[in-house]
């Protein structure tokens, strides 16, 4: 996993709130059996019609391209529990997303794959997006180790749980680290008090 | 302390607990199917890992099969993904239910079916309606790829605890209202975002009035409102149900699972973190009408106008899926006119959700404009019903009668809407495209879909008059 300490980058304002991962990307997509590949069909359904002609949507707008920073609104990520949208988000470019809230599952998915999802407050994402919005792109820096955003007036600050942080800092295989538990594991299979599940095979 | 029944089940899969991490916990059970996984085998093959305990790990094949009776996968991307895992299953040595297996099914279904689904057990799967399982009074909940990947390697996950949530449903359900409308009046209730962090136990008269069947219904939709899980105790009916299922433990094992088991519900004077009570007494059947579950009413009401809401993102976000549903503010649900239904879905595909659509079917006809089919959610689901002659009484409307799968809840295989097409569908998500590009869905019960596809478009249950079924009827 690439370690994420401090990220500059152009934000991308996605102005819609219950966001889904149906429209991160779209079923279809999924068949796929790599890690790697699914930027081209992120937002796939708004960004271009079914014959592959771009539509009319802000990310196939010149200014927000280059976009690394998504801002979305409440609970972004809802839905299914695909991996392919953080995948999708990664692999297009993006490395910080910045919202109200977010979908349980997909929050979690984020760390897995480096990618920082910073939850603020409503009134805070609302300034954001009108300084997003405007004619002039917004660039921001977001720095992780201190745990605040610069380039929108006065720096943000934001809480993110330590563990998670410190993985994303350093770029941690999670499996890695478990595995070093594995004698507390072998102990707690051994002393498992129900010892009447049936093995499924 | 009184103990929640969530408090029970995290302690006691509790393998490592420091100060500032997540707990590591114990999964029992990992099932698995074949969109989700094959990165996560990858890894494992890249990192040269082996599955810890194959033995706790069950696969199945469900979201890209196609539901023709026998079934031939056309789409080479498909066909690949489904190869790989049979050719993982092979490689680590895990259990699955294939394609050509007489017991596959969705993996929602097949889970309780097979018995694998127990009370007090933690159960993940790389997919978000695993919060079925729940219903057993499981801790159950949907993982990413790299989370199914760390099971498969250490068996064990890091989670954060989540908030416990009491949701008690509380009230006689009426006549006509069935399971999928008092979950999508909750949903409607407290919002798609409404339980985000917390594990939602339903309790209460009407939840302990359930079936089974009914409950994992429940269970199956608390991620629409963004529950990490949803639960119920586990009692008699739960015990009856697991009891004499392949996998569920046999003879003096079954008796002591069941006295652990009952120790599992909540002690009295448990506290939750949050508490929220619904009366159904007056809960009319639920049709959505927008593009997420939680833009829903009852079938006697209209299509809502964006005018109404509270604040100027809910004015917008009704005006989009007003625009993608091609509905006019003020327009009688009732008079909402379909072109498909679609019974399935790991929500609404089991025997009791067939017999309830087949009373009211029964000696009607589909609407000559509306195509409508059943997916039955396994196997022997499937097999059950025809015995039960159910097809006989759905084929004989104009339903077309398929074999078991995801089919058209999500519309991987080659079940899909065309742009445009109007759906009343059993299943979890009105999402945009859910259900093939440009589809609209609207999600009822299999009691009015069915009763949707004979007068083409939606009717009040309530006021539909159900017919008896031959032989072994059923008594809901």
């Amino acid at each position: 996993m690439t370690p994420l300490t401090v990220h500059r980058g152009r934000v991308f304002p996605l102005d819609r709130a219950d966001v889904d991962t149906d429209q991160i990307i779209p079923k279809q997509f999924l068949k796929r059996i790599q890690r790697t590949g699914f930027g081209q069909f992120l937002f796939y359904d708004w960004r271009f019609e079914p014959d592959g002609r771009e539509r009319e949507f802000p990310l196939n707008e010149p200014r927000y391209r280059e976009a690394t920073i998504l801002l979305a609104r409440r609970n972004f990520g809802c839905g299914s529990s695909r991996e392919h949208a953080p995948w999708a988000l990664l692999d297009y470019g993006f490395r910080v997303l910045v919202a109200p809230s977010f979908a349980d599952i997909f929050y979690n998915n984020c760390f897995q794959n480096g990618i920082l999802p910073v939850v603020l407050p409503e009134a805070t994402l609302d300034d954001l997006f009108v300084r997003a919005s405007g004619p002039e792109p917004l660039t921001l820096e977001v720095d992780l180790p201190a745990q605040v955003i610069r380039g929108a007036g006065e720096p943000i600050p934001f809480e993110i749980d330590e563990f998670r942080k410190d993985a994303l800092i350093r770029g941690l295989d999670e499996i890695g680290r478990t595995l070093h538990a594995s004698d507390l594991i072998d102990a707690y299979e051994k002393t498992r008090c129900q010892d009447f599940l049936a093995p499924v095979h | 302390m009184a103990k929640t029944m969530l408090d029970k089940i995290w302690e006691d899969h509790v393998v490592a607990r420091s100060p500032g991490e997540p707990d590591l916990i114990y999964i029992d059970l990992h099932l698995v199917h074949e969109v989700t996984s094959p990165q996560a085998f990858e890894g494992m093959r890249a990192a040269g890992r082996r599955v810890r305990r194959p033995e706790r790990t069950f696969a199945t094949e469900d979201h890209n099969v196609p539901t023709d009776p026998v079934p031939v996968v056309r789409d080479p991307i498909a066909r690949e993904q489904l190869e790989a895992l049979e050719a993982n299953c092979r490689e680590f040595g895990i259990r699955l239910l294939d394609m050509k297996s007489p017991e596959r099914g969705i993996v929602h279904v097949v889970g309780p079916e097979q018995g694998l689904t127990q009370p007090g057990m933690t159960i993940v799967c790389g997919d978000s309606h695993t919060s079925t399982h729940g219903a057993f009074g499981a801790l159950a909940f949907g993982i990413g790829t790299s989370e199914v990947e760390h099971v498969l390697a250490t068996q064990c996950l890091r989670q954060s605890r989540p908030q416990s949530f009491e949701v008690r449903i509380e009230g006689k359900r009426p006549q006509g209202v069935t399971a999928k409308d008092i979950i999508l009046g909750v949903i409607g209730r407290l919002t798609v975002s409404g339980a985000q962090g917390t594990v939602v136990e339903y309790t209460g008269e009407a939840i302990r009035a359930l079936s089974m069947e009914e409950r994992m219904t429940v269970c199956n939709m608390s991620i629409e409102m963004g529950a990490r899980a949803g639960m119920v105790a586990p009692d008699e009916t739960t015990f009856r149900y697991v009891h004499g299922r392949p996998f569920a433990p046999k003879g003096k094992d079954f008796d002591r699972a069941v006295a652990a088991w009952s120790r599992l519900p909540s002690d009295p004077g448990a506290v939750y973190d949050r508490v929220e009570v619904i009366r159904i007494e007056d809960l009319a059947p639920q049709v959505t009408w927008g593009t997420h579950p939680g833009m829903v009413g009852p079938v006697t009401g209209r299509v809502p106008d964006p005018s109404s809401a509270r604040a100027p993102e809910e004015r917008l976000a009704m005006e989009r899926a007003l625009a993608y549903m091609g509905l006019e503010p003020g327009t009688p649900l009732e008079a909402i006119p379909l072109d498909r239904v679609f019974i399935g879905s790991c929500t609404n595909a089991r025997l009791e959700d067939l017999r309830l659509a087949a009373r009211a079917v029964r000696g009607r006809r589909v609407a000559p404009h509306v195509r409508a089919m059943v997916v039955p959610g396994s196997e022997l689901v499937r097999r059950a019903a025809e015995a039960e002659g159910l097809d006989e009484i759905f084929t004989q409307a104009g339903f077309e009668w398929r074999h078991a799968g995801c089919s058209m809840c999500l519309g991987m295989n080659p079940d899909i809407l065309r742009p445009g097409e109007r759906c009343a569908s059993t299943s979890n998500r009105n999402f945009e495209g859910r259900q093939g590009r440009g589809g609209r869905t609207h999600l009822v019960s299999p009691l009015m879909a069915a009763a949707a596809a004979i007068a083409g478009h939606f009717v009040d249950v309530r006021q539909w008059e159900l017919s008896d079924l031959p032989a072994r009827g059923m008594s809901a």
